[in-house]
């Protein structure tokens, strides 16, 4: 599913003025960039809290398309400037990461 | 004299950003000030002035600094009658201070942000302990520069002595500069893609970088990462200037880690970094010494027979 389609099905706020509208193979749930970059799959979208800079350098070295910031966390002015050079959309929502990971597993996977 | 100050904070070579964030105010301040204290008048710091050939004083009650007398003060007090009163009542009291624990980045943005020639310096109990004009950041900078150009000369040398075939490419990593962390990763990750490298090996080769880099803003003094590729294999060499690793053992397991409160709000400090590198390295060398710094190896070869996509 593309990043569009699944921000619109799902209401999700698109805080990047620009991204490319990829498809979105994959989810990896974690706040922990370690773990992030050791176990998810690339072109995933990463449900996380970390609002920062840091996790668009592991997003970009998997190549994700998406960043989906939950609980409503401020992302970082600087995370979103990166965040549009990279073409990587960033995400927001309400939901925490355990509702966040079902809605979303349901639409790519379901 | 340019507007500006010479040297940018956020665009400079890497050489030139490592040594304005390892020196210090105090590294660059003058200690021997001339000072007047707080019963001092006007005409005393005139007179200090004159005797010494400087144009500015700042005015301590005992230890700690409550003004500066510049020559417009002087002048001013001159000009309305006030020359002979205290000082503390016309001496400019709202002062722009630098403390001299603060890498000397800072200074050069305040001589950029404010107009003035010097300012003067406290430590963190707030005592005055000098001052620092921009003539004092050019010569420390120069004494340093020196060393450093010395020093990247003698690596260029050593550069030379590399396999032909090989592509090396090399990146400083500062302490706590989560700023830039990924960079080298990034560029690692671009050059294996023109090599056409298998994406299953590029994946191993970024986490690696990333894992390592990341270790070095972290946990470090600051360090370099280099990276060296051939036609059969990617090493990643990762070595910083200390502290040092005490249990060397230990951070090859997951789940330990140093890290502070705020390095882990930010993500890090899960101790799995080592662990992650560890695990998608064909071979692996940790080494280090407290006090000394810690040298990290990992090699990963391009193409194994049970790892072929």
């Amino acid at each position: 599913m593309k990043v569009n389609e699944l921000a619109s099905k799902l209401g999700y706020e698109i805080l990047t003025r620009e991204h490319n509208d990829a498809d979105i193979k994959d989810g990896y749930t974690s706040d922990l960039l370690s773990d992030v970059m050791g176990n998810a799959s690339e072109e995933s979208i990463l449900i996380t809290i970390q609002g920062h800079k840091n996790t668009l350098a592991v997003a970009s070295q998997l190549d994700f398309p998406a960043v989906l910031i939950c609980n409503n966390r401020t992302a970082a002015l600087d995370m979103l400037e990166t965040a549009e050079k990279l073409k990587i959309a960033v995400l927001r929502t309400k939901d925490n990461q355990f509702v966040s990971s079902y809605k979303v597993y349901c639409e790519i996977k379901g | 004299m340019p507007d500006r100050f010479p040297i940018s904070t956020e665009k400079s070579p890497n050489a030139i950003m490592e040594v304005i964030l390892r020196l210090k105010i105090k590294d660059a301040m003058v200690t021997k000030v001339i000072t007047a204290d707080r019963n001092a008048t006007m005409r005393d710091i005139q007179n200090l002035m004159k005797d010494n050939k400087i144009s500015g004083v700042p005015v301590l009650d005992s230890c700690r600094l409550i003004g500066m007398v510049s020559v417009n003060d002087i002048i001013h007090a001159l000009d309305k009658g006030h020359i002979e009163e205290p000082a503390i009542d016309h001496m400019t009291k709202s002062l722009v201070v630098l403390e001299d624990d603060m890498p000397l980045s800072f200074a050069i943005s305040y001589f950029d942000k404010y107009s003035y020639r010097r300012f003067p310096v406290i430590d963190k109990n707030r005592k005055f302990t000098g001052m620092l004009s921009s003539r004092d950041v050019l010569s420390v900078m120069l004494q340093e520069l020196n060393k450093e150009i010395k020093e990247l000369e003698e690596k260029i040398v050593n550069e030379r002595d590399e396999l032909p075939n090989q592509i090396a490419r090399d990146f400083f990593i500062k302490k706590f500069d989560f700023e830039n962390a990924g960079k080298s990763s990034f560029e690692l990750k671009k050059l294996l893609k023109e090599k056409n490298v298998s994406s299953a090996v590029i994946r191993r080769a970024s986490v690696a970088s990333y894992e390592l880099e990341i270790n070095i803003a972290i946990h470090s003094e600051g360090g370099r990462i280099v990276y060296l590729v051939d036609d059969e294999k990617i090493e990643i060499i990762a070595n910083d200037t200390g502290p040092g690793i005490e249990n060397v053992d230990r951070v090859v397991e997951e789940g330990y880690s140093t890290a502070n409160e705020w390095i882990r709000s930010l993500g890090f400090g899960a101790g799995m970094g080592i662990p992650n590198t560890k695990r998608v390295s064909d071979e692996f060398e940790i080494t280090s010494e407290i006090g000394k710094g810690t040298s990290v190896k990992s090699v990963i070869y391009l193409e194994k027979k049970n790892e072929s996509e």
